[in-house]
C-alpha cells in the first residue's frame, strides 16, 4: 500500500513539474536552434533541447523523455534536410500533438530558408548517409542564422500573437548585434582564407564555404561512414603529399580517428564547438563563433 | 557574385558614362545619375530574385518523396545449422501456438521479405503497409495495415487496422529490427511469435515531463491466444488488450522505460496437434478465457546519450497467463485415436520471462547475450484427472520447464545492413537439446527506417 501510495504521490508531483502554460513552448532538436529561440523568446519561451553538443544529431533514439516533451510542444524547431529523420517522424507521429506536425505552424524547418550546399546530383546508399535535400548543418554559416532569424521571429509571433511586439523588438535587436559580430568575425577570420582543412564529417561545410577555407578531405570515407583504417592510411599519404593546416572535428565525434592522423601526418587535431554547449566558451551562438574561430586561429598559426 | 555597385557602374559605363565628363549641363549630369540609381535599383531587385530562387531550388521541401509514399524493402537471408530436426519443433509444457514459432529449415533459405509503404494521408491521417513475402509458396501476408491519426490533440492517438499489439515490448517491433535472429520463447509460446491484431487502439501520452501513456486495444482475436485462426464469427471484441509505460532519461546517460501490460481473449475452437500415447496425431481443442499479464522494462545506456560508438542495452520481460475453460480431446474425431472426441475441464497458470543485453563494444560491431526461461506451472486436464484419457495422450502438456540460452555477434557496416552469428542451446523439448547456429543478413533498401525505442 505505502508503494502504491509512494508511486502516486510521484506521479502527481511529475504531473506537478508541467511545462510553464504561461511560455510558448519550444522542442529545438539541436542546441543552436534552442538559443536562436532563446535569443529571441526571452522570457517568453520555455526552451528544450532534445540534443546536447555531445550527441550526434543523425543518431538519436526517439526516447520515451522526448515523447513527453514533444506531446507539449507549441513550437517544434529543426535543421530539417533529412537531418532528424531516424527519430523525428517517429516522435511526430507518437505526440499525440497535432500543434507540430508537419504542415502545421509549429514546425519549423530552419534549413528550408537558405540556400543550401552539396545538394547531391545522385542519390544513392552506396554514397553513404547522404542527404538527399543538400547539406543540413546550415548554422556553421552566421549569415544564415541571420537569415532564419526573421523568418522564425515572424513564426513566434504568429503562434503567440500576444507577444509578437516582444519577439520582433528582440528579434531586431539580436539582428543588429549579429551583423556586427559578422563584421567583425569576418576580419577575423581573414588568415583562415585558402587554409586546407581535414574534417570529421561533412558538418562544417557551410562554415568552410563562409571562411573561404578548403576542404581537403574527411576521415569518414562516405558521409555517415565511421572511419576505417584504410581510409585514413590514404589520408595520410594524401597529407604527406599535400598536407592540411588542421583536422577539425565536433564534440559529439571520437577524437581517436583525428589524434591518430595528428600525430601521423603531424597536422594538430582541433575539436571546435559546431553549436551551443560544444565548449565551454561556446554558450550562446555569439560564443560558437568566437570560440571556433580563435581555436582555428591559434591552430593553423 | 557581382558586387552590386559594380555591376551597376560597369552597366552605366558601357551605357555611355565616358561621355559624361564630356556633358556640361547640369541637367545632363543629373538625368545620367538617376538612370545609374535606376540601373543600380534593377540589379538590386534582380539579385533578390536570384537569391529567392536560389533559396527555393535549394529548399524544395520533399516531405516523403514528393507525393509517393515512403517506400522501403527489407530482404533477409539465413543459414541455420540445427542438431534437431526442426519439423517436430515444439514448446514442451505449453499449447502449441498457431503462429509460425520453429526455428526454420535447416541450410541455406531466404527469410521473409517485407515490403513498407508509409505516408501521411492528409492533414488528419497517417498511413503504413508492411507486407511480407514468404519465400516458399508466394503468399503475401498483411503484417501491418494501419491508418494512425494525427490531429488529434492532448496526447492522444488513434491507429485502427492492422498492427502489431502494444503487449509487452517486443512484439510491437518489427522482426528486422530484433538484436536476435528469432524471437525470446516466451512470445513464442505467450504471442504465438508475434500478435498483430485487427482492431482499434487508442493511446494517450500524459503531459508529464516523466514519460506517461496508457492505451487500449480492442481487437477482432484473430491469433493466438485468440482463436480459432482467423478469430470467431461474432459481432463483438475478440480481444482487449490494456498497457501503459513510463520512461525518462535517468542522468545524462540513461534512458529508461517500464510497462505493464494486460491481453484478455476468449478462444472458441482453438486447436493443437499432438500425438496420443498410440502414436496416433490428434487435434485438440481448447474453449474458454485466456488471460495475459506482461511487465517489461528495457534500459539503454550509451556516454552522453550518444550511441554512435558504445552503447548497451538490456531489456527483459516477464510473462503469466492463466487460462480456464474447457478442452476436447480428439475434435475432429479420428476414429484410430486412443479416444473418442471427449470435453473436459481445462486450468493453466503459466509463466516465463527472458533478459538479454546488447553491447555496441565498438562501432560497428555489437555482442549480445540471452537467456531464456518458462514455467509449465499448473494444468489441470480434466478428463486426465477422471481417467477418460491418461495424461500420456496429451503430451506435450506434460509438466516441463523450457530454457534456452543465446549468444550472439553482429556487424553493421552502415544503418541500412547487419550481418549477424548466432548461436543458441534451445531446450525446448524436454526430450533433446537443440543447438542452433545461425548466421543472417538483414538489409534495408530505400527509405530511412525510425526505430521506436
Amino acid at each position: 500500500m505505502k508503494a502504491i501510495l509512494k508511486f502516486v504521490v510521484a506521479l502527481s508531483s511529475a504531473a506537478i513539474a508541467l511545462p510553464s502554460a504561461a511560455a510558448l513552448n519550444v522542442f529545438a532538436c539541436e542546441p543552436e536552434w534552442g538559443a536562436l529561440a532563446q535569443e529571441l523568446g526571452g522570457d517568453k519561451v520555455s526552451v528544450y533541447l532534445a540534443t546536447t553538443a555531445l550527441q550526434d544529431p543523425h543518431r538519436i533514439e526517439a526516447r520515451p523523455s522526448l515523447i513527453a516533451r514533444i506531446r507539449s510542444a507549441d513550437l517544434l524547431i529543426c535543421s530539417g534536410s533529412e537531418l532528424e529523420i531516424g527519430w523525428i517522424p517517429l516522435l511526430l507521429t507518437q505526440s499525440g500533438n497535432s500543434k507540430i506536425q508537419l504542415g502545421s505552424p509549429g514546425y519549423f524547418e530552419a534549413s528550408q530558408y537558405v540556400v543550401k550546399l552539396e545538394i547531391p546530383k545522385v542519390i544513392d546508399r552506396s554514397l553513404g548517409d547522404i542527404h538527399p535535400g543538400g547539406n543540413p548543418h546550415v548554422h556553421t554559416d552566421p549569415r544564415n542564422i541571420a537569415k532564419i532569424a526573421p523568418v522564425l521571429m515572424e513564426r513566434m509571433a504568429q503562434i503567440d500573437p500576444a507577444n509578437a511586439d516582444s519577439y520582433r523588438s528582440r528579434g531586431k535587436s539580436f539582428l543588429e548585434r549579429w551583423q556586427t559580430a559578422i563584421a567583425r568575425w569576418e576580419r577575423q577570420a581573414a588568415p583562415l582564407k585558402g587554409v586546407p582543412v581535414v574534417v570529421y564529417h561533412k558538418d562544417f561545410s557551410y562554415f568552410i564555404n563562409w571562411t573561404g577555407m578548403h576542404e581537403a578531405a574527411s576521415l569518414e570515407p562516405k558521409p555517415g561512414i565511421p572511419p576505417t583504417p584504410s581510409h585514413l592510411a590514404e589520408l595520410i599519404d594524401q597529407m604527406k603529399r599535400a598536407p592540411a593546416k588542421a583536422i577539425i572535428y565536433s564534440p559529439y565525434n571520437s577524437p581517436q580517428a583525428a589524434e591518430f592522423l595528428s600525430s601521423r601526418a603531424n597536422i594538430p587535431a582541433v575539436m571546435v564547438p559546431f553549436t551551443v554547449g560544444g565548449t565551454d566558451k561556446a554558450k550562446d551562438l555569439f560564443g560558437v563563433f568566437d570560440d571556433t574561430i580563435t581555436r582555428l586561429l591559434g591552430a593553423v598559426k | 557574385m557581382y558586387r552590386k555597385g559594380t555591376m551597376a557602374l560597369a552597366v552605366a559605363a558601357a551605357l555611355g558614362l565616358p561621355h559624361a565628363a564630356a556633358a556640361q549641363s547640369q541637367d545632363e549630369l543629373k538625368s545620367l545619375r538617376e538612370q545609374v540609381r535606376q540601373l543600380d535599383q534593377r540589379v538590386q531587385d534582380a539579385e533578390t530574385t536570384a537569391q529567392q530562387a536560389a533559396v527555393q531550388a535549394s529548399s524544395r521541401s520533399s516531405g516523403e518523396n514528393a507525393m509517393n509514399p515512403a517506400v522501403s524493402v527489407i530482404l533477409n537471408g539465413i543459414y541455420s545449422n540445427l542438431s534437431q530436426d526442426p519439423g517436430a519443433f515444439r514448446i514442451n509444457g505449453f499449447t502449441p501456438t498457431l503462429g509460425e514459432v520453429g526455428p526454420g529449415v535447416r541450410g541455406l533459405s531466404l527469410g521473409e521479405s517485407e515490403i513498407a509503404f508509409a505516408a501521411n494521408i492528409d492533414h488528419h491521417f497517417r498511413g503504413t503497409l508492411v507486407a511480407s513475402i514468404s519465400p516458399d509458396n508466394s503468399s503475401i501476408e498483411v503484417e501491418e495495415g494501419y491508418i494512425q491519426t494525427l490531429s488529434l490533440s492532448y496526447g492522444l492517438t488513434i491507429k485502427a487496422g492492422r498492427f502489431f499489439s502494444g503487449v509487452g515490448y517486443q512484439n510491437q517491433i518489427h522482426a528486422h529490427a530484433w538484436d536476435f535472429t528469432d524471437a525470446p520463447l516466451a512470445n513464442k509460446v505467450f504471442l504465438g511469435n508475434q500478435l498483430n491484431e485487427d482492431g482499434i487502439q487508442f493511446k494517450w501520452v500524459a503531459p508529464t515531463d516523466l514519460y506517461l501513456d496508457m492505451g487500449l486495444e480492442l481487437g477482432r482475436g484473430r491469433k493466438f491466444p485468440g482463436g480459432p485462426d482467423g478469430g470467431r464469427d461474432k459481432n463483438g471484441v475478440g480481444s482487449s488488450t490494456l498497457f501503459a509505460h513510463v520512461g525518462g532519461d535517468l542522468g545524462t546517460s540513461i534512458a529508461w522505460q517500464t510497462g505493464v501490460s494486460y491481453l484478455s481473449t476468449s478462444p472458441q475452437d482453438r486447436t493443437f496437434d499432438d500425438t496420443d500415447s498410440t502414436g496416433t496425431m490428434v487435434t485438440n481443442s481448447f474453449s474458454g478465457r485466456s488471460r495475459l499479464w506482461v511487465l517489461d522494462g528495457i534500459l539503454k545506456w550509451a556516454p552522453n546519450q550518444n550511441p554512435t560508438e558504445t552503447y548497451f542495452k538490456l531489456q527483459g520481460e516477464y510473462f503469466r497467463r492463466r487460462e480456464n475453460g474447457d478442452l476436447t480431446f480428439n475434435a475432429v474425431n479420428d476414429p484410430t485415436a486412443v479416444a473418442l472426441a471427449q470435453t473436459g475441464a481445462y486450468a493453466s497458470a503459466q509463466s516465463g520471462w527472458y533478459l538479454q543485453g546488447v553491447y555496441q563494444f565498438i562501432p560497428m560491431w555489437r555482442i549480445g547475450y540471452r537467456y531464456d526461461r518458462l514455467n509449465a506451472g499448473s494444468t489441470n486436464i480434466g478428463l486426465v484427472d477422471s481417467g477418460a484419457i491418461a495424461a500420456a495422450d496429451i503430451p506435450v502438456l506434460a509438466a516441463y520447464n523450457p530454457t534456452r540460452q543465446t549468444v550472439m555477434v553482429d556487424w553493421s557496416p552502415s544503418e541500412f545492413s547487419r550481418v549477424r552469428l548466432q548461436f543458441a542451446s534451445d531446450k525446448s523439448r524436454s526430450d533433446a537439446t537443440d543447438n542452433q547456429v545461425f548466421l543472417q543478413y538483414i538489409v534495408s533498401l530505400g527509405a530511412h527506417g525510425a526505430h521506436k525505442f
